[in-house]
């Protein structure tokens, strides 16, 4: 395993690794298209001249963008759900550990079912609406935090988001039990779906994964010393609170837009750091990027067996992702359990 | 530095005050022994000293007060090896002593410490870790912890070197030597130690001063053979503190 974590290795095997992903889930649908034809059509769209034939719509409209969203989603959940287990040193936390999922979740259930339709270009009001309860649950949880305990310890961070969460919870069942007909889509939004995606998502997901992953990654190292105490972090001159404040903004901000735009996808922040730690170790200067590209990787796969499956029927995405992190994390939890016990 | 002067220095945490009134000066070059009973304050004071927890009264380091440095300025100056657990994440051991180079790291890209691999180095030699660089610090028996804990705080290299128990789960050979290196240490320019000791005898023989602490409160400051004199331990332990002493050492002879 250690010789797998040179650096040139490990970059070229990631970048080969979701070139292969990429191109399978463009290929693959309930229309298989040609590798061939996939890259004629890619092809005739760089060059300005986008081919309008069947194949050419299924894949620029549809199956393209679709497939970025779940590399971008993916991800930018794995980056944060490593972040955030740095941050408060616990294996369990991921991006949702603040609340802001379930209030971007909120949100958009709140949307649909007062039919709030105002759009903005091609976003919907549900992505509006989750966005904006994403970033009114982070001040609320933070502004909450801070008042109560103003060295902002993880502790009361963890137990805010928990509580918040289970609050969000309530009101998000309060909403479908009044939901009526709109119950089916609630149930399926909270649940993840990529179906509906469009290139103005595309967009939104780039942007934020760009401007969120660039303020991120550079506390790499001071993420180290987080994860190996926060009064080591003191001590060797980690400004503590600023940048706990700084990432769990960053963090939330990822997560809102992403739960905005795909739903609930659960456990993807979760078992994509613990498995990415398996490959090149716990320094998040190697870490990160590697969940970058192993979250990507994930949910493109996972959201290829969401509409494959059972095609031509298609299944949220949640469920894929939820069925498969928790085998894996169940999994990998044994394994280190026979590690501690062989140590 | 030349001078850490701490004036009043007082520590309360959750409404109880943990520290009250400790003042004392540390020179280059200087070792203070700080001791006492558990419950004293001793690891209050260095976690006031590190940053770590907010305190009233005056701490200056070359007459400029260390509350109103930046983090990694004052890291650079001032740093502490404790008793913290290193958590759950397999860092390798080489990996761990590196962290201590962190608030030597500029810009965006954390990068720019010329002299990161000669302290790796050095403190992995001189905490006879080499061998161990490579091993995960969760697989590690308490001693080669501390040790690495020790050795992340001399590739850290701060003026002021904070020590916690330093000796805690060490054999007697390593204990021997962190005392060795310590003394090094401090004959540094510029630099000076203090550490939290159980063990009288190496603060009686070690140190260049030292602070009794009782009930967060200063009992004793000075000289090792004043503050460390017979009457005084009886105060602060309760107890015949020489007496069981020469009553130990009394077995090997």
């Amino acid at each position: 395993m250690r010789n797998l974590r040179g650096r040139t290795g490990i970059i070229l095997a990631g970048l080969a690794l979701t070139g292969l992903v990429f191109a399978l889930c463009l290929c693959l649908g309930s229309v298989p298209i040609a590798f061939k034809d996939t890259l004629d059509v890619l092809r005739s769209a760089l060059t300005g001249a986008a081919r309008e034939d069947y194949i050419g719509v299924i894949l620029l409209r549809r199956r393209l963008p679709r497939v970025l969203c779940a590399g971008l989603i993916g991800a930018s959940l794995s980056l944060s759900g490593a972040v955030m287990q740095g941050l408060l040193r616990n294996s369990l936390a991921d991006g949702s550990t603040l609340g802001v999922s379930s209030g971007a979740s909120l949100g958009a259930a709140v949307a649909i079912v007062t039919g709030f339709g105002v759009t903005m270009g091609e976003l919907t009001g549900t992505t509006l609406m989750a966005i904006l309860f994403a970033g009114v649950s982070l001040a609320g949880v933070l502004g909450l935090a801070y008042a109560l305990d103003r060295s902002l310890s993880t502790q009361t961070i963890i137990l805010l988001g928990v509580v918040y969460g289970m609050l969000v919870s309530a009101l998000l069942t309060l909403l479908i039990t009044f939901s009526g007909e709109k119950l089916r889509t609630i149930t399926f939004w909270t649940m993840g779906s990529l179906a509906s995606v469009n290139w103005a998502n595309v967009g939104l997901l780039l942007g934020a994964f760009l401007l969120f992953g660039a303020v991120l990654l550079p506390h790499a190292p001071a993420l180290d010393l987080f994860a190996l105490g926060e009064s080591r972090a003191v001590h060797l001159g980690v400004s503590v609170r600023r940048t706990k404040v700084v990432c769990m903004a960053a963090v939330c901000a990822l997560c809102g837009v992403c739960v905005s735009v795909g739903g609930g996808i659960g456990f993807v922040g979760l078992v994509t750091p613990h498995m990415a730690r398996l490959v090149v170790g716990p320094s998040h200067k190697r870490l990160l990027p590697a969940c970058i590209v192993g979250g990507a990787n994930f949910l493109m796969l996972c959201d290829l067996a969401a509409r494959t499956l059972f095609s031509p029927r298609e299944l949220p995405i949640g469920v894929i992702t939820s069925i498969i992190g928790a085998v894996v994390f169940i999994l990998l939890y044994a394994k280190r359990g026979r590690d501690d016990a062989d140590a | 530095m030349r001078t850490l002067e701490a004036s009043s220095l007082s520590v309360r945490r959750g409404g109880k005050l943990l520290l009250s009134e400790v003042s004392f000066r540390l020179n280059a070059g200087d070792w203070l022994a700080v001791v006492g009973p558990n419950g004293a304050g001793k690891s209050t004071l260095l976690k006031a000293l590190a940053g770590e927890w907010p305190y009233a009264g005056d701490l200056d380091l070359d007459d400029r007060p260390l509350r109103q440095m930046k983090p990694r300025e004052r890291s650079k100056l001032v740093g502490l090896m404790d008793q913290a657990a290193f958590g759950q994440f397999s860092f390798t051991v080489e990996e761990v002593v590196r962290m201590g180079r962190y608030p030597y790291r500029r810009g965006f890209l954390n990068g720019g410490d010329p002299e990161e691999d000669q302290a790796v180095e050095q403190a992995l030699r001189d905490t006879d870790l080499t061998g161990l660089r490579h091993r995960s610090i969760l697989t590690l028996s308490g001693g080669e912890q501390q040790r690495c804990a020790l050795a992340q705080a001399l590739c850290h290299q701060p003026e002021v070197l904070l020590l916690d128990e330093p000796a805690n789960h060490l054999d007697l050979n390593f204990q021997k030597e962190l005392y060795r290196i310590t003394d090094r240490w401090r004959q540094r320019p510029g630099h000076a130690v203090i550490t939290v000791l159980h063990d009288l005898s190496a603060a009686r023989r070690f140190s260049t001063a030292a602070l009794v602490l009782h009930q967060g409160r200063p009992l004793a400051y000075g000289a090792p053979e004043t503050a460390l004199s017979d009457k005084i331990l009886l105060a602060a332990w309760g107890m015949d503190v020489a007496g069981w002493m020469r009553e130990m050492s009394e077995v090997w002879s």
